[in-house]
């Protein structure tokens, strides 16, 4: 069942086609792999999926919905949230606040019963906090539930990134490079984490560079180069198509 | 017709005089921000400083071109502390608290000055007299020429500097990016202490050159300070041969809306051109817009 | 959370406490004179710091807001027959609209410029009130009528002491509710990261316009009840130098901290009248206080010392 539907994508910096006529789709509870050499145009995709950027030309249709061009924070109320590659932690507050953040569509968050601090608010918090602090417990953070943002290693910071997005409900979850900066172990608990984020009905798009993750954890990938469409395809398809090979996989299969 | 033409340059003259005023000052804004990226509230007071210590120590005895040197090299040290004290100490202070920090300074040199000093007016001679020049039916002050020809020089010179001086090339790759002018091995540090020195000495210059017309105290910077904030603005901060444009258009403006309006209005001018720049032009006119790279 | 709320009602108790003590420790009318001021400075300073501490923005002109609110008491009551009360509320929506009216261009700013832009409208505030002499008396200033609570005119220190206590505490209680909700959390995740926010579903936007509008109506009650209180309004209510005080205010006491707020109020306000030559050395003393705290207390007095308390008994 197509949740995501992309066509025709278009977004240009000054000359320069950064992403250009983009299109896939991608299935309900999918985890959907984009990959492609540096300068491909991952990154202008993944910001003009998740709101920060309007494309110049082309649609995006989340479950039917025409959400194209919609900012992120509009994009959040239809189920779509993200994680940082470059860390937008709000290193300002606690990890708990941090993923107590992301639920805020879903608090009482209108002004004057917050001014006066009803019964209705008070409660809204009490359940925002026992809901973080199980998402916490779901990507095996309980250890830093009352620690400051700021004092948490970068490993942590990156899993406090997705319970934080984890916690505005959504439907479908952008990952932007969740295994840049990770050692091994801790690259094995993303893999883990992802599929079980999948599996309980979470469809996820990523955007990596580390293949073993991108094998391991895909069903399906995406190849970019040049902003447009390389390839497309399952996992052993894209290993094995020569065009992708020699654009991207092939400098590392010979450093191999 | 004669009466409206030479009514006309008067104010042109005036504008193009206070405007080549802002238009240092603004310079002094821009050099500053193209090493550091902050902006410094404190200008002002260096122009300021040029004039008042010009002032006191002519009074001490001083010849005057003594007494200028003197103040300008002051003005200098005083940029130089700023930059090692409040902005290379702050580290993490952010945005706000360099701005904060700046405007600290901006007000503990005005406090100052009015006690080391005082708080009245003081004029300054002008440089070759004040015997008026009539062009036009319009009145020209010599020290309006002077005023012209040290900006002439100044752009010259500043010029020379960062096109054929390495010093000056490196200001302009850190302007450019800091990160990569760092990893090639250029002192930031060191760029930031002497982009407040230029700063400094051209807002000395600046208030030592102004004076002569509008007399200095001990709060002439705040005033100037915003209005050669407004010639960065209008030229595209980071531009300094635009802060000079930007500096006459807001003279220019200004003396127009003092001699065909109102001169009760004439201090609202350069904040509401400030205004109309920030919400509709904020690259001003000749800047660079800022590329985002997503 | 049982430590949260523990704080947050020893925090209002103490409070209400030396409120109430207050007339106890004060002797004279210059003793209320200095209470009363501070009281009204720091229900602004409390407003300013949800802007700029908490949702990490700037505001250089907030006694712009400030004036326009005693003007309005001033004004409304004087040439337009308004109770007293009436100018009150009527001088804080008319603020409260010019705030979201200017909010929505400027806040797009950032920084710097947003430094600039708020610097710019203060001073156009203060250059207007000075000019219009014919509707604000000009530089001399406007004298202001009595505030009429009940029909009665409130007169005398000790009735002001109480009015602007509680009104210090039920601003009080109210931000702290606001800190402590999610509209609380938003504005810090604004100031934390506005890419983060937005990701997250808050409308970065609307909670800075939000909190700007709170502020400067918060600025303006405080405004309209000094012009009630001193008798007298002048154009000096708006100057740049009074908006410095009320950020050094801000920035002293600790950003992101309602006691900060009220700490940093009372102090800069009791500076003043301390040093008894400090009229020469006030600008000398602010600009000290306002480049030594950030560059050595960046977070500010009680928020420091609160670490330090913390970290002593951990």
């Amino acid at each position: 069942m197509t949740f995501l539907r992309v066509t025709g994508l278009t977004k240009s910096f000054g000359g320069v086609r950064a992403v250009d006529g983009v299109d896939f789709t991608v299935r309900a509870n999918d985890v959907f792999s984009i990959i492609g050499p540096n300068g491909a145009g991952k990154t202008t995709l993944f910001n003009l999926l998740s709101g920060l950027i309007a494309p110049d030309a082309g649609a995006v249709i989340l479950d039917g919905e025409d959400v194209t061009g919609l900012p992120a924070h509009q994009l959040a109320t239809r189920g779509l949230s993200r994680s940082f590659q470059n860390l937008q932690v709000f290193f300002n507050m606690t990890a708990l606040e941090n993923v107590m953040v992301g639920n805020h569509r879903h608090t009482a968050r209108r002004f004057l019963p917050c001014l006066l601090g009803l019964p209705s608010v008070r409660d809204s918090e009490r359940r925002t906090r026992v809901f973080a602090e199980e998402l916490m417990h779901y990507v095996g953070l309980e250890r830093y539930i009352h620690a400051q943002a700021a004092a948490m290693p970068y490993g942590a910071l990156k899993r406090l990134e997705i319970a934080r997005a984890l916690a505005t409900r959504p439907r479908i979850l952008l990952l932007d490079e969740p295994a840049a900066g990770l050692n091994p172990a801790e690259t094995a608990h993303m893999d883990a984490l992802i599929r079980r984020i999948a599996e309980d009905g979470i469809t996820v798009l990523l955007v990596e560079h580390d293949m073993h993750l991108v094998w391991s954890v895909s069903d399906h990938i995406l190849v970019l180069n040049h902003g447009r469409v390389l390839a497309e395809g399952g996992a052993r398809e894209i290993r094995a198509n020569p065009q992708v090979v020699e654009a991207y996989l092939g400098h590392r299969a010979r450093e191999r | 017709m004669s009466g409206v033409l030479s009514e006309f340059l008067q104010f042109l003259f005036s504008g193009l005089t206070v405007g080549a005023i802002y238009g240092l000052i603004g310079l002094g804004f821009a050099v500053i921000y193209n090493a550091s990226h902050v902006i410094n509230f404190a200008q002002g007071e260096f122009v300021m400083i040029g004039g008042m210590a010009t002032v006191f120590l002519m009074a001490a005895g001083l010849p005057m071109p003594l007494a200028v040197v003197l103040a300008i090299a002051g003005a200098a040290l005083v940029g130089w502390l700023l930059a090692r004290i409040g902005i290379e100490t702050a580290r993490g202070a952010g945005v706000v608290g360099l701005i904060i920090i700046t405007i600290g300074a901006s007000i503990l040199l005005r406090g100052l000055a009015q006690v080391v000093w005082d708080r009245n007016f003081h004029p300054l001679p002008p440089i070759s007299g004040d015997a008026p020049i009539h062009v036009f039916g319009a009145t020209l002050l010599p020290q309006s020429l002077w005023i012209g020809a040290a900006l002439i020089a100044i752009m010259a010179a500043l010029r020379f500097f960062f096109d054929h001086t390495r010093t000056g090339k490196a200001m302009q790759a850190a302007a450019i990016d800091p990160l990569a002018a760092q990893l090639m091995g250029i002192d930031i540090r060191r760029l930031v202490r002497l982009s407040f020195v230029l700063s400094a000495a051209l807002g000395a210059l600046a208030g030592v050159l102004v004076a002569p017309i509008t007399m200095t105290y001990a709060n002439v910077g705040v005033m100037l300070g915003l209005k050669g904030f407004a010639a960065a603005i209008v030229g595209g901060l980071g531009n300094p041969l635009g802060a000079i444009a930007g500096g006459l258009v807001v003279g220019i403006a200004e003396a127009m809306t003092a001699g065909y309006l109102s001169s009760a209005w004439k201090d609202v001018v350069a904040f509401v051109i400030i205004l109309f720049v920030l919400l509709f032009l904020p690259n001003g006119l000749f800047g660079r817009a800022e590329v985002h790279r997503a | 959370m049982s430590n949260q709320l523990l704080q947050r009602h020893g925090g209002l108790a103490l409070l209400a406490a030396i409120i109430a003590a207050g007339p106890l420790f004060l002797d004279n009318g210059f003793h209320y004179n200095v209470a009363i001021l501070a009281g009204l400075n720091a229900i602004v300073c409390i407003g300013l710091n949800l802007l700029i501490g908490h949702a990490g923005q700037i505001s250089l002109g907030h006694a712009g807001f400030f004036a326009l609110g005693a003007y309005a008491s001033a004004i409304l009551p004087e040439r337009f027959g308004f109770h007293p009360l009436g100018a009150l509320l009527t001088g804080a929506l008319l603020v409260g609209l010019l705030a979201f009216a200017i909010a929505r261009p400027i806040l797009r700013l950032r920084g710097h410029y947003l430094a600039m832009a708020t610097l710019g409208m203060g001073i156009i505030v203060s250059i207007v009130l000075d000019q219009k002499v014919d509707l604000t008396g000009g530089p001399d200033g406007m004298v202001v009528g009595d505030l009429t609570l009940f029909g009665q005119a409130l007169r005398g220190n000790l009735a002001w002491y109480w009015l602007v206590g509680a009104l210090l505490f039920v601003t009080t209680w109210m931000a702290l509710n606001l800190v402590h909700s999610p509209v609380g959390r938003a504005l810090k995740a604004v100031h934390g990261s506005e890419l983060a926010a937005a990701a997250m579903g808050v409308d970065v936007f609307h909670y800075k316009v939000l909190v700007f509008v709170l502020s400067a109506v918060l600025a303006a009650i405080a405004g309209s009840l000094f012009a009630h209180y001193n008798g007298f309004v002048t154009p000096d209510e708006a100057s740049f130098i009074h908006s410095i005080q009320l950020v050094t205010m801000v920035v002293l006491g600790g950003m992101a901290s309602i006691a900060g707020s009220i700490v940093g109020a009372v102090a800069l306000t009791l500076l003043p009248q301390l040093l008894a030559d400090f009229h020469d050395y006030e600008m000398i003393v602010f600009g000290a206080i306002l480049m030594g705290t950030m560059i050595l207390l960046p977070t500010g007095v009680v928020p420091t010392l609160a670490a330090r308390i913390r970290e002593r008994l951990a």
